[in-house]
């Protein structure tokens, strides 16, 4: 049987959401779906023998592992991999990283973003931010090599109990070129955007950092994430790691709120794939409304407090 | 360092409204504005100011594509590379393919430092740079939002999607640019004529030891499909009956 391996993402000893949603691309192409995981203890491999539709959970507990170097793991990934038909990785940062280097060494081409499994050798995939989708076929007998659109694919459920193999590191060189110093993330009390059923984003017409305010509070009335146009992002009001769009966070909600948003095309590649969106601008002429479900023409510092008081 | 080597490609400029061919072989490139891809337009303004910084002697641009690409090629020496190659090859190249013929072009300049964007807004694949790193052996730090050059080594920020990651890597290495490292300068029309005498050299994609085909082939490219047409509401009353009726609201 075709034999798949999904390379693991994990971060601050919890497996990703993207780690399961890789796994269901790949129970689309086949019954025998392993896990990688690397990382500097076991714990978190256990995490992921919960995720449906997996046969076994490899683990490689090694300090090297401690942050995730691309150029450390690839070796490591392409020794394993030399047992599967298939190395699958979520399209995250994590997995952009790290696949190419992969395809290097194993010398098989790459697949990025894949968005549908038409057949077992023959993907959808978004080209052009999204704006045209291109149909590819990789040849019979090649290993196939891809990342996979975490926003085209649901989480899986968390009801089994896979095969935990604890496994020898390969004898691989370690390199020492690439030293990790920091990492600033923004911890914040709501649901992560790339999870969050309901996200509400902020555009520039917010005007500032202080008015961000009104949608954190129309968040935690509705338990949603929040997010942010690039526009946004660009004039300072909030971090860029809260922006959506072609470059930064492609999202896939059951509900999205654009406030404020133009709708730049680079912002709507980011929010293709959400169930529902609702626009709200004060200029009706707001390309944001082509592609809206739901738009209201309405000045949002009047929308959200009404909306925000109507949910009490 | 002596040399940065910056990868540059041709692509549908970024303002063009995608359209695909009614024969579904690709979209319509004919007529349509072509620019240098500007995630490498911001990794050509970084080798650039890295070079006026003192920090670099040279900037070398590379680019892989049909002949028109010298007119990219004009525009990054007309920004202030130094000098410029072309490898001349029609047809679509896969990451892997170019990589292999960028890094016969890497064991020749011997650069310091190699610079590019973080994907093409084309094909949108984000492998080359990885790919060349893992090729020639050496450190990556992909989605640059921050370069900072100390003698043999570089820092860089990351844009990754847990927030800001900071790498130590030692040089020669890749480092692929984001959008917010810099903000590329504006060509002036004396720099323009200045780029025509500088140093454009043409390699046939032959030339090279690498193998140009692809086991991926494209099948088709096709429109994405349209979202349904929406409802306008009149205010909020109305939006949360319409959020109810669709089970989105309790």
């Amino acid at each position: 049987m075709t034999k798949i391996l999904v390379i693991a993402e994990h971060f601050d000893g919890e497996i990703l959401s993207a780690t399961s949603k890789t796994v269901n691309c790949a129970s689309q192409i086949s019954e025998s779906i392993d896990i990688l995981v690397l990382g500097d203890d076991s714990a978190v491999a256990s995490q992921a023998t919960t995720i449906d539709a997996v046969s076994n959970v490899l683990s490689i507990s090694n300090e090297a592992f401690g942050y995730p170097v691309s150029s450390i793991m690839a070796p490591v990934v392409a020794e394993i991999s030399s047992e599967y038909d298939y190395i699958l990785l979520p399209s995250s940062t994590f997995g952009k990283d790290l696949a190419p280097r992969i395809s290097a060494i194993l010398d098989v081409n790459q697949v990025t973003d894949i968005m549908s499994v038409e057949e077992p050798r023959i993907f959808k995939r978004p080209i052009y931010a999204g704006n045209a989708i291109q149909t590819i076929k990789i040849a019979e007998g090649k290993k196939v090599l891809g990342t996979v659109r975490t926003a085209s694919f649901k989480e899986l459920g968390n009801s089994n109990s896979a095969n935990l193999i604890e496994t020898e590191m390969p004898s691989v060189d370690i390199p020492s070129h690439t030293r990790f110093i920091k990492i600033e993330s923004e911890k914040t009390e709501r649901p992560d955007l790339q999870v969050a059923s309901i996200v509400i984003s902020g555009g520039r017409g917010v005007g500032s950092a202080e008015n961000f305010e009104l949608l954190y509070q129309l968040a935690d009335k509705l338990g949603a994430s929040v997010g942010a146009s690039r526009a946004a992002v660009d004039a300072g009001f909030v971090p860029n790691d809260m922006q959506v769009g072609q470059t930064g966070k492609i999202i896939a909600p059951d509900l999205y709120f654009a406030i404020g948003i133009s709708g730049a095309i680079q912002h709507i590649a980011g929010i293709k794939d959400a169930g529902t969106i609702v626009a709200v601008n004060k200029d009706a002429d707001a390309p944001i409304f082509e592609i809206a479900d739901i738009g209201i023409v309405a000045d949002l510092f009047e929308f959200i407090p009404q909306l925000t008081s109507k949910l009490d | 360092m002596e040399k940065i080597l910056v990868c540059i490609k041709r692509v549908i400029d970024y303002n063009v409204k995608i359209r695909v061919k009614p024969d579904e072989s690709g979209v319509v490139t004919e007529g349509v504005k072509m620019s240098i891809n500007p995630f490498d337009e911001i990794a050509l303004e970084e080798a650039l100011r890295i070079k006026e910084n003192g920090d670099a002697v040279e900037v070398v641009i590379v680019s892989i594509g049909p002949d028109d690409s010298q007119q990219q090629l004009r525009t990054g020496l007309a920004m202030g590379a130094d000098r410029a190659i072309l490898i001349k090859h029609d047809g679509e190249i896969e990451p892997l393919t170019v990589a292999k013929a960028l890094s016969e072009i890497v064991e020749d300049e011997n650069p310091g430092l190699i610079m590019m964007g973080k994907q093409a807004i084309d094909d949108d694949s984000s492998q080359t740079g990885q790919i060349l790193a893992q090729l020639c052996d050496i450190p990556q730090a992909t989605f640059a939002s921050k370069v900072s050059i100390q003698e043999e080594k570089a820092t860089v920020v990351r844009e990754i999607d847990q927030g800001l990651e900071t790498l130590e890597i030692d040089l020669p290495a890749i480092i692929t640019t984001d959008l917010r490292l810099n903000e590329p300068r504006y060509v002036k029309l004396p720099d323009i004529m200045k780029a025509k005498k500088k140093v454009l050299d043409v390699i046939e994609s032959g030339e090279l030891k690498t193998d140009f085909s692809s086991s991926i082939e494209v099948i088709n490219v096709t429109p994405p499909p349209p979202r349904e047409s929406g409802v306008m509401v009149n205010d909020v009353e109305e939006l949360v009956v319409a959020l109810k009726e669709k089970g989105l609201l309790s």
